[in-house]
Formats: structure tokens, C-alpha cells, sequence
């Protein structure tokens, strides 16, 4: 099998089924260094299974998955974020019980060196590691416009708030690419708009490869460069924003949608 | 001064305070009192250890008890005289190589870490097959992991004399000793639950999924936790099996982790002040119960004392707890300097921590 050199994120003939139930099948896909894809798709189409996929939550009945050359198929998710694709979820998951400033913090974790009796004690270079991490942590949080809520307990802020927190707790784990699970999901046009300059922002300023799932057309006609639409599991286009926005096969599947939504 | 080198004078200065305590009740209080003080003791340095992984880690475990008997045996093996140990295990001889050898006084510490080791072993034995489970089964696989030790402790006689137990133990457990090993057990675990591998674990006890995809190995973290509540709770069966001077199966069994349990819960899943003070309410109110087990007369009414009800009286608060106050005393909260001096300089203690403020842009 090809590893697709070149490219830091390949999806190689992936298939994944839940007793039966087909969620992602022969699926193929490759990101390039850099770049900002959309991925679409009717509710249910396997969006979020693929991101389970490459973050090692589920193995794939068949295929391979590539990062940077490497088959990374199989690994635990925390080898894979510590590795350099960090993600978001769809229907949010902060530790809430812990504060604004711990959530990012946590991501920080597999970066100490630090032994545990270390930190137990409280050691001198322990806590000049802690001093840098938190430091870190409160330029991202800075970064996403939460620094004053930083000791805020993470469960009790607004939707539109708890998104930028888990933004900037995937970026904490210094990742490559980061894998956006709907993230304007629950926020009003306004809120929107910032998080598509926010996104744009961040790729140019950490040098991300995104790959973005959202049923915001706008946002994902607006600054993605690339879309891969995906219905059933299979991939059924892929092309420029304008090129997807008349392609009759993704008018069929979103139509097929709407009609029920208008009906 | 900085905020932490003032809290680390603080802690220091609160210490010496409770040593100087200790020395004052140690001269002026009755033995029977003292009993009940080193009793609690005890049951903070057990306590604060099974919150560690209960509370912090958020794994259900039911097996203190366990840990607490591989830590007590081992101490007592350690420090019981060699005279001792031949009456002891007059019929069968105790195994070497603890018949040739016993432990003094001055090296009780020593015993102590000794049978922490113990526990810390037996913790990563359980912890390592048990700890892949989640909830409930990781519940039933840890309490099955206890009840084992305690079969074990029934039945290997030339190690633990079996049901009989072992008689005679020195009573080295002082409540210096006790005052030492609960402070140590209160410094090492809350420092740990604020470091970044107490963040690690309480993200665990949050949303596994979401840690593990934040990079943080859960399985290790588990065993980790685990295995440092195992050090501490072997210590405090060491220092139990050192105050009462027997040890028998009887003393570890499933009872002990559900009074820690109880202890633990009251006081707040994860608050190691809460853990700390309800541990020493609990010891002085199953003290002060003691009357609800001896023979009571209403007036005509003869109630006959009834073992045991103590017990029903705990359970029940349990059940009260669980139904009306599920958060506990503390939550998840903690006492610390700062919040204790905001309260003297009525200052607002987000003040305290100085972080740069920037308004949101939203
Ligand atoms: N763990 C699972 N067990 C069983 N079925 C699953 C599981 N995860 C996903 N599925 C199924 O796989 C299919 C694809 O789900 P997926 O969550 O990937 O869709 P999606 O494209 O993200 O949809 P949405 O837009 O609603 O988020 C669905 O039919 C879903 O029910
Ligand atoms: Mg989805």
C-alpha cells in the first residue's frame, strides 16, 4: 500500500461498520500540508466516524491511516494526539468540573517530563514546567478571548464559550492538524463569523492542516478551500467550493434532506 | 514574599502546631482518649489515600480493605518479637524469612514503608487486569480482589496464623507516628491531586474519552493512582495493626471500606479536606455511638444491646447522604491558605490568584 507521500493526513480504502451497518466505506482521502478542508454530508452520513478514525477511537474493519508517511492505524487516541492531530467533538467534551485554565492545561500534560514523585514534591523543576504550561495555556486562552474566565469552572460558561475552550484545548496539545468537528454548532451568526476569521487566524499563525466538519454553509463555503461531501458513508465529491456548490449529486443528497426538512 | 513561599511558612508553622497539639493531649489526655485520637489519625491517612483514586480518579474501587491487610500483616510480621513469633506459630512454623528476624523500635518507620510497599504492590497486582474495566465491574473486580486477601489471610497460617490472627504486636503506633504518616499522606496526595498528573487524573474522572483524546494515557494514570492509594493505605493497615496490636482477618474486612467509604462520601467525592475531617468525626461519632449497642432501658422497655447497630446507624446516614446531600460536605472544594486569609482580609480570593485580565472580546 501506498503511504501517498506528501501528503500529512491519508485515509487509504477505509471501512468501518457497526454490526452491519456500514458508517464509512472504501473511503479515500488525503490532506496536504497546510490546507483547510471541509467535510460535508447529511445527518448520519459518517462525518464524525471518519474523525473516529483517524483519532485511533475506532479501527477500521480495512484500510489504513497515514500521518506524515506513518501508519498510525490501530494506535490508542493519546498516542495519536501526542503524535500531532488533536480534534474537537461534536457534542463538546469538556472535563467540566475543572476550570477554563485546567481543561487546556490537561492537553498539556503529555508534554511534561516530569515524574509524578517530581510533582508529588513538588520539585523545582516540576514547577518550572507548570509555570511554562501555564503560561502556554493562557496565550491560547488569551488567543480565543477567555483569559479573564480562566478560573472559571469550565461546565458553567454558555455554548458559544465552551467551543473556544475546547478550540484552544486542542491546540494546546501543539497539534499539526486539527480535526473541527462542527464548531459553530450553537453559536448565533455573529459568534460565527469570529470563529471563521478565528479558524483562518490560527492555521496562518500555528501553520495547522484543518479538516473541518460543519453544516454551516456559509462558514465551510467561506474559508475552506477544498470540500469532500459524503453521504452513506461513501464519498460522493470532492472539488472547490463552487465546484461542489453545483454538483448534482450533492444537490440530490442534500435536496433528498431538505425536502423532508421543508415538508 | 511571593503567595506560594508564604503558603509553604504557613503549612510549616500549622505542622509545628499540630505536633505541639499532639504533645499537649499526649500529656494531659487519658489513654482512652488518645486511643480515639490515634484511631482517627489513622483513618485520615486511610481515607485521603482511597479518595485518591475514588474521588480524584473517579474509579470506583471497593478494595481499601485489602490493601490495608497486605500492609498490616507485613508490619505486623516485621515488628512482632521473635519469642512472639514462635508462641505464635507454635504448630506450624512461620515462613522464613520473617522468623529469623523482627524489626525494633527505631526501625518502625522503616516497617511502615515496608508494608506501604506492600500495599503499593498488591494495588498494581489488582489494579493491573481490574483497571481496564469501568464503573460497576471495575467495583465488583476490585471487591472480589479484597475478598481474595481476606481468603488468603484465612488460610495461609504459617504466614498469618490464619482466623486466630496475630497477638502480641508491639504498640510502636504513637500518635506522633499517626500525626506523621496522616500529614505526609494530606501533603504527598494534595500536592499530587494539583499537579499536572492530579489534572491528568481528575480529566480521567471527567470524560475518559475526551482525556485519552487530549493525550493522556488513562490506563497508566489509573494504575498510577491506584498504586500510590495502595503505599498509603498499606501504611495506615500498619499503623492500625500497630495501635491495636492484633491483626486478624476480622479487622480488614469489607467493613473498613465501607466506614472509608462512608467517610469518604460525607466529607465529598474528591475534596481531601473533606476526607480528612469526616475521617475524624467518623472515628469520634462510632466512639460516641458506642451506647447504642449496649442494653438500653425506656423506662419498662428493655432494648438488649445489638452488635452491629452502629453500623445501621451509618448506613443509614449513607442512604440520608445519598438522597439529599449527594455532594457531601465539601464537593470537590478544598481549604486553602488563600481562602482561609481572604476570609481574615475579607479579599476576594480570585483577586488573590494574579492572572492578566483581558475583556472578553465577546
Ligand atoms: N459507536 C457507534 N455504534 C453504532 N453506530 C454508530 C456508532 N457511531 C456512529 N454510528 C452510526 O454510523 C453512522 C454515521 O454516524 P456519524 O456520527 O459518523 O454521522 P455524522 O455524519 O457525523 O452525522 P451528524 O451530522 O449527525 O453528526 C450513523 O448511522 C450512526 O448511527
Ligand atoms: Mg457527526
Amino acid at each position: 500500500m501506498s503511504s501517498k507521500n506528501g501528503s500529512i493526513l491519508a485515509l487509504d480504502n477505509v471501512t468501518v461498520s457497526f454490526g452491519g451497518l456500514l458508517a464509512v466505506s472504501d473511503f479515500d482521502f488525503t490532506l496536504q500540508r497546510g490546507e483547510l478542508v471541509g467535510l460535508i454530508g447529511p445527518n448520519g452520513a459518517g462525518k464524525t466516524t471518519v474523525f473516529n478514525i483517524i483519532t485511533g477511537q475506532y479501527e477500521p474493519v480495512s484500510g489504513k491511516v497515514f500521518f506524515r508517511g506513518q501508519d498510525i492505524t490501530g494506535w490508542r487516541p493519546d498516542r495519536v494526539t501526542c503524535a500531532g492531530i488533536a480534534r474537537t467533538f461534536q457534542n463538546m467534551r469538556l472535563f467540566e468540573g475543572l476550570t477554563v485554565l485546567d481543561n487546556v492545561l490537561v492537553a498539556r500534560h503529555s508534554k511534561l517530563r516530569s515524574s509524578m514523585l517530581a510533582a508529588a514534591l513538588n520539585l523545582p523543576s516540576y514547577v518550572k514546567e507548570e509555570r511554562q504550561a501555564e503560561t502556554k495555556a493562557m496565550e491560547l486562552l488569551d488567543r480565543v478571548g477567555l483569559v479573564d474566565l480562566a478560573h472559571t469552572q469550565a461546565g458553567s460558561l454558555p455554548y458559544g464559550q465552551q467551543r473556544r475552550v475546547e478550540i484552544a484545548r486542542a491546540l494546546a496539545a501543539d497539534p499539526e492538524v486539527l480535526l473541527l468537528d462542527e464548531p459553530a454548532a450553537g453559536m448565533n451568526p455573529e459568534e460565527t463569523m469570529r470563529l471563521m476569521e478565528f479558524i483562518c487566524g490560527v492555521r496562518d499563525e500555528f501553520g495547522l492542516t484543518i479538516l473541518l466538519i460543519e453544516h454551516d454553509m456559509k462558514l465551510v463555503m467561506g474559508i475552506c478551500e477544498r470540500i469532500r461531501v459524503i453521504d452513506y458513508g461513501m464519498s460522493i465529491a470532492e472539488g472547490t467550493p463552487e465546484e461542489i456548490q453545483g454538483n448534482p449529486k450533492v444537490i440530490s443528497a442534500y435536496l433528498g434532506e431538505e425536502a423532508c426538512d421543508y415538508a | 514574599m511571593s503567595d506560594k513561599f508564604r503558603n509553604t511558612l504557613l503549612t510549616i508553622a500549622f505542622i509545628a502546631f499540630l505536633f505541639f497539639v499532639a504533645w499537649l493531649a499526649d500529656s494531659y489526655l487519658d489513654e482512652y482518649v488518645m486511643r480515639v485520637v490515634r484511631t482517627g489519625l489513622i483513618y485520615v491517612t486511610a481515607a485521603v489515600s482511597y479518595n485518591l483514586i475514588n474521588g480524584i480518579a473517579g474509579q470506583f474501587s471497593l478494595g481499601p480493605n485489602g490493601f490495608m491487610a497486605l500492609g498490616g500483616y507485613m508490619v505486623a510480621l516485621l515488628i512482632l518479637p521473635l519469642e512472639q513469633k514462635e508462641f505464635v506459630w507454635f504448630l506450624q512454623p512461620l515462613i522464613w524469612p520473617f522468623r529469623i528476624f523482627s524489626l525494633t523500635k527505631p526501625l518502625f518507620p522503616l516497617a511502615l514503608a515496608i508494608g506501604g510497599a506492600a500495599g503499593a504492590l498488591g494495588a498494581l497486582i489488582v489494579g493491573v487486569p481490574s483497571l481496564r474495566l469501568r464503573g460497576d465491574y471495575l467495583a465488583i473486580a476490585t471487591f472480589g480482589f479484597s475478598q481474595i486477601i481476606i481468603v488468603l489471610a484465612n488460610n495461609l497460617i504459617p504466614v498469618t496464623n490464619g482466623a486466630l490472627g496475630i497477638k502480641g504486636i508491639p504498640e510502636y503506633a504513637n500518635v506522633y507516628w499517626c500525626l506523621t504518616w496522616a500529614i505526609l499522606t494530606v501533603l504527598v496526595i494534595s500536592n499530587l491531586a494539583n499537579s499536572s498528573y492530579g489534572r491528568a487524573m481528575k480529566s480521567i474522572r471527567d470524560d475518559e474519552v475526551a482525556a485519552e483524546a487530549m493525550g493522556i494515557p488513562i490506563f497508566k494514570h489509573k494504575l498510577l493512582a491506584f498504586v500510590v492509594s495502595g503505599f498509603f493505605a498499606g501504611v495506615s493497615g500498619g499503623l492500625m495493626a500497630s495501635l491495636i496490636t492484633t491483626v486478624s482477618p476480622s479487622l480488614y474486612s469489607f467493613s473498613m471500606t465501607f466506614n472509608l467509604l462512608i467517610i469518604i462520601v460525607l466529607g465529598g467525592l474528591g475534596s481531601i479536606t473533606g476526607s480528612t475531617i469526616t475521617a475524624f468525626a467518623f472515628t469520634i461519632l462510632s466512639e460516641a455511638l458506642r451506647f447504642v449497642e449496649s442494653p438500653i432501658n425506656i423506662g419498662p422497655v428493655h432494648i438488649p444491646g445489638i452488635a452491629g447497630m452502629r453500623m445501621l446507624v451509618f448506613s443509614l446516614l449513607l442512604v440520608l447522604l445519598m438522597v439529599f446531600y449527594r455532594q457531601g460536605l465539601f464537593g470537590q472544594k478544598e481549604i486553602s491558605w488563600d481562602w482561609v486569609l481572604s476570609h481574615f482580609k475579607n479579599r476576594d480570593y480570585q483577586g488573590v490568584k494574579t492572572c492578566p485580565q483581558k475583556t472578553d472580546r465577546s
